[in-house]
């Protein structure tokens, strides 16, 4: 298939124009050695030869609708209202680019501007920006703006090792190249003693998340207070579904607060696109990376939206930019936008409640089998870690052949005292009769 | 026409979804971490579809007519590309599935993977930044992981021509070096004579677009990167304008020894109002054992006989720069770049970079004697002229672009790149028409016209636009970036 519309003729008359006889001489500045090679490619596919592939391709999953998953770590299978997919695909919308041109780009502006004051209700912060590419690369950014907020005196972040293990790992890459010693506690159950314990007065932030990496809820307003008599900042990660339920990092002294939108309505798809959150106090909007749209009138003094605060940003301020970010994940926060309407207040609230009380079921459940046991000292949102009577990855792969269930995530990759520790998660998209299979399918693994 | 809010419509206690109640045993509260309120909007379904439909008819796109902003290619986003991504074994896999039960994701990865290698000549390729910014920061950290590696820590100097895109410099302080602009020649290429001046022991590598943002192949490219190769340093690619590049020639072959490559623009992913986008980097074999990862092997059964299909795993590169990204990269949006390469196959993408190029040339040559042109010579996709007219010294480009918007088109690029003043940069890409270009080039040139007869239409532009010309300086003084109640707004004043 191809998408160019002239005909022979009129190419003929393009080149006549411009005042070459063929398109191979509109390259004659490329080096004649190097010019129209071959490239190996498969053949070109029509139409219905692209579906039929391509379908076969998506057919050797196994996707999660047909499947009953408690997978989760990172990527949330949530339900995802109708009229989200409807709304995204408004060719209006999808087919616009960055709205440099705010006259004929009201729609993305105002739907961002919207998704920023959701944002903001949401966390209680002050600020959102527009987005980041997800969760992981929104973290690394919030470290960029934890130091230039400390002037760049302060090199020193301190990190939960109950942050999610691919967020660190990301955070690692970035500042691979800077001058900043990111510092790991080893204590995954993150004591506010021992954390602020690696605190100095060469920090710049600490970061927490919470719910962390195994589920578990932290109350963060000790941690807040003993890092701002120390001029740091703190910087939690935190799921955006479970703040339907719980106080708000805003409320709790957080000077920024980052995360993973997807589960706002957007796919799994593999883990990407989704899209990063960034909300930050006041005091921060302008050290803060990415788009922001703001609103202003026009010379009617008509309410109207337009990209604001650009002097922060590449295009303008080049090498000196809070960071080289461009394109983002417009589409993926309008999607979330869209979800955080049609839900509203009670349907998030009841979506975050619904997690929570099928999560403390099956815990419940899982902790009665034999040889299984569920820690539960802590609260923890909708996701929980099991002790497995053998190595977790080994369950996981028994259960899965034997009844299908994708019953959570191992931790052993991740944390090599963990190898017989399974992360579960439930949402309201697990009944409770498939938390009854789940505990029935673990019971028949080990039997 | 304005609309309202989301929050200024609706209602205390209404809900635009209904959700099943719940089937299990309520749990305890942890009371103390349980928030008061949540102040989201309070709407019904159709109040949510009829407010996003309203906005959405406040936006311009490429399905409503040309949109020919230079350097962002914005060509025609195949419809059935959008189904494809849609169907649930690639929607609705979860990241962290086995790798058994995600074979057809891998193979998808990996058959892009070597697709993209083999359109730019690279050894291979990494699929996880997510947009062309990202990539950048993957290959500059790429070239600094290959100087330490050898133990060259004191190469921290990386030479970026005064077109280039402000990502490149902004991409090159994030990975610890020290950005130094280099001048353009007469004819737009990068002056070799400067270019000589920084060829030491400093130099870590070189980032060039070619074409590059003037619309320009560089006429002395294979010079320039054995300069840089001689005195040590490393050439980086920036991918943005391969749209001029599919199958007329390969950056590898140039000399390039990394790139990244923009999924949204040249393979035509829409671009989402600002997003996503996907920037995979290729290298050559000198750097591609610093790519991020994972990336995707394939493992070819021992030949039994037997016709067993390969198998597919993800894997670290040797000396990983490490990860840039949770999971994969933005799959999503490679599944649609790879149905478009599907779909166009080896003289298809040949063709639409031909086209491309062709339409962009025609473009210039109609409006050469309607607006001046800074560099006078064959174009490659896209062709930069300046926004100035004879007579009408009060017009700026801005004026032009904004009146484009009353004749139906989308304005081009302006003020970059930032050596053309009043640039107007223009990429009508392959997609649009002979007729729309004519259509097009007439709208200029009447526009020309108006700037010297009643250049209040122009200063005035749009006039046909939901809003008119906004108060950008009030925006970003009188920072308002949230709704907030009317009662609430004065406190908020930042």
């Amino acid at each position: 298939m191809t998408y160019t519309p002239h005909t022979p003729k009129q190419v003929s008359e393009m080149l006549a124009t411009i005042g070459v006889d063929s398109t191979a001489s509109l390259f004659d500045t490329i080096p004649k050695e190097h010019r129209f090679p071959e490239v190996d490619l498969p053949p070109a596919l029509s139409e219905p030869e692209l579906v039929s592939v391509f379908r076969k391709l998506s057919e050797r999953n196994d996707d999660l609708e047909h499947a009953t998953s408690f997978l989760g770590a990172g990527a949330y299978n949530h339900y995802i209202p109708s009229i989200v997919d409807h709304i995204i695909s408004r060719s209006e919308l999808y087919t616009a680019y960055t709205p440099y041109q705010p006259e004929v780009s009201q729609g993305t502006l105002q739907a961002i501007f919207e998704y920023q004051s959701m944002l903001c209700a949401l966390t209680g912060m002050d600020a959102s920006n527009a987005s980041h590419y997800d969760g992981a690369t929104a973290l690394a950014e919030a470290i960029i703006t934890a130091i230039a907020a400390g002037r760049g005196r302060r090199r020193r972040v301190v990190m939960a090792s109950s942050v999610h293990p691919q967020y660190r790992q990301v955070c690692d890459t970035y500042t691979s190249g800077m001058d900043v010693d990111i510092v790991t506690s080893d204590d995954t159950l993150v004591t506010t003693d021992a954390l602020l314990s690696l605190v100095d007065d060469q920090t710049a932030c600490l970061i927490v998340q919470s719910p962390d990496f195994f589920g578990r809820i932290h109350d963060l307003s000790a941690i807040a207070d003993a890092l701002h008599t120390q001029n740091a900042l703190l910087v939690v990660v935190a799921n955006p579904i479970s703040l339907g339920l719980l106080r708000p990092p805003g409320e709790q002294g957080a000077d920024i607060v980052v995360g993973d939108g997807q589960p706002l309505g957007n796919s799994l798809a593999f883990g990407g696109p989704h899209l990063g959150y960034f909300a930050c106090t006041k005091a921060l909007v302008r050290r803060m990376s990415g788009r922001l749209v703001g609103e202003t009138v026009d010379h009617a003094e008509n309410r109207g939206y337009v990209l604001t605060l650009s002097t922060r940003e590449q295009h303008i301020r080049r090498g000196k930019a809070s960071s080289n970010i461009c394109t983002n994940q417009g589409l993926n926060a309008l999607a979330a936008a869209v979800y955080l309407s049609v839900m509203g207040k009670q349907g998030l609230a009841h979506v975050a409640r619904l997690c929570y009380h099928k999560a403390h079921h099956a815990a419940a459940l899982i902790d009665g089998l034999a040889g299984f046991c569920v820690d539960s000292t802590h609260s923890f949102f909708h996701e929980f870690v099991v002790e497995c009577p053998c190595d977790a990855d080994r369950i996981r792969d028994r259960v899965y052949a034997q009844s299908g269930i994708v019953v959570g995530y191992p931790l052993g990759s991740d944390y090599v005292d963990m190898a017989k520790r399974l992360l579960v998660c439930v949402t309201e998209m697990n009944s409770a009769e498939q938390i009854a299979d789940l505990a029935r399918a673990l019971e028949e693994a080990t039997a | 026409m304005t609309e309202p809010i989301i929050y200024e419509l609706g209602q205390p206690g209404r809900t635009g979804i209904d959700l099943p109640p719940c089937d299990v045993p309520e749990s305890p509260l942890p009371t103390a971490l349980v928030r008061d309120d949540l102040d989201l909007p309070e709407v019904s379904q159709l109040d949510v579809v009829r407010h996003f439909v309203r906005l959405s008819q406040l936006n311009y796109g490429v399905d409503i007519g040309m949109y020919p902003l230079g350097s962002c290619t914005m060509k025609y986003n195949p419809k059935i590309n959008e189904d494809i991504a849609r169907l649930s074994g690639f929607a609705s896999t979860h990241p962290l599935q086995p790798e058994e039960a995600v074979q057809g994701n891998l193979q998808l990865l990996f058959e892009m993977q070597q697709a993209l290698a083999a359109l730019s000549g690279f050894d291979a390729v990494s699929l996880q930044p997510a947009a062309g910014a990202h990539g950048e920061l993957a290959g500059v950290l790429m070239i600094r992981a290959y100087h330490l590696s050898r133990g060259d820590t004191q190469r921290r100097v990386m030479l970026i021509p005064d077109s280039a895109h402000g990502t490149n410099p902004a991409s090159t302080t994030m990975a610890g070096f020290r950005a130094i602009e280099l001048a353009s020649d007469a004819r737009g290429n990068v002056d070799l004579a400067e270019l000589g001046k920084h060829l030491n022991d400093d130099l870590a590598g070189m980032m060039l677009t070619n074409p590059n943002t003037l619309g320009l192949f560089d006429e002395q490219i294979t010079q320039i990167t054995e300069m840089v190769h001689s005195a040590g340093g490393l050439m980086y690619g920036d991918g943005a304008n391969f749209n001029a590049m599919m199958g007329i020639a390969k950056p590898a072959d140039l000399g390039f020894d990394v790139m990244h490559f923009n999924l949204h623009k040249t393979f035509a992913t829409p671009h989402g109002g600002g997003g996503p986008g996907s920037g995979p980097v290729g290298a050559n074999t000198t750097l591609a054992p610093f790519l991020p990862g994972p990336v995707v092997q394939r493992i070819d059964p021992p030949d039994t006989g037997d016709t067993v299909q390969p198998s597919f795993r993800l894997q670290m590169p040797e000396q990983s720069i490490g990860r840039l990204k949770a999971f994969h990269g933005n799959f999503g949006v490679i599944v649609r770049a790879y149905a478009y390469i599907r779909s166009l196959g080896a003289a298809g993408l040949r063709q639409a970079s031909e086209m491309a190029v062709l339409n962009a040339n025609y473009v210039q040559t109609k409006l050469r004697d309607v607006l001046p042109l800074p560099y006078d010579r064959m174009c490659a996709h896209e062709c930069v002229l300046q926004g100035i007219v004879d007579g009408a010294e009060d017009i700026r480009a801005l004026d032009i672009s904004k009146r484009l918007i009353d004749y139906g088109f989308h304005p081009p690029t302006n003020y970059f790149p930032l050596i053309v003043p009043e640039a107007l940069m223009i990429e009508p890409t392959e997609t649009e028409s002979k007729e729309t270009l004519d259509r097009f080039c007439e709208a200029i040139r009447c526009i020309a016209q108006e700037a010297i007869g009643s250049p209040e239409l122009l200063h005035d532009a749009p006039s046909s636009a939901p809003i008119g010309r906004l108060d950008e300086v009030r925006a970003a003084r009188q920072l308002k970036l949230r709704w907030l109640p009317p009662d609430e707004s004065d406190a908020d004043a930042h």
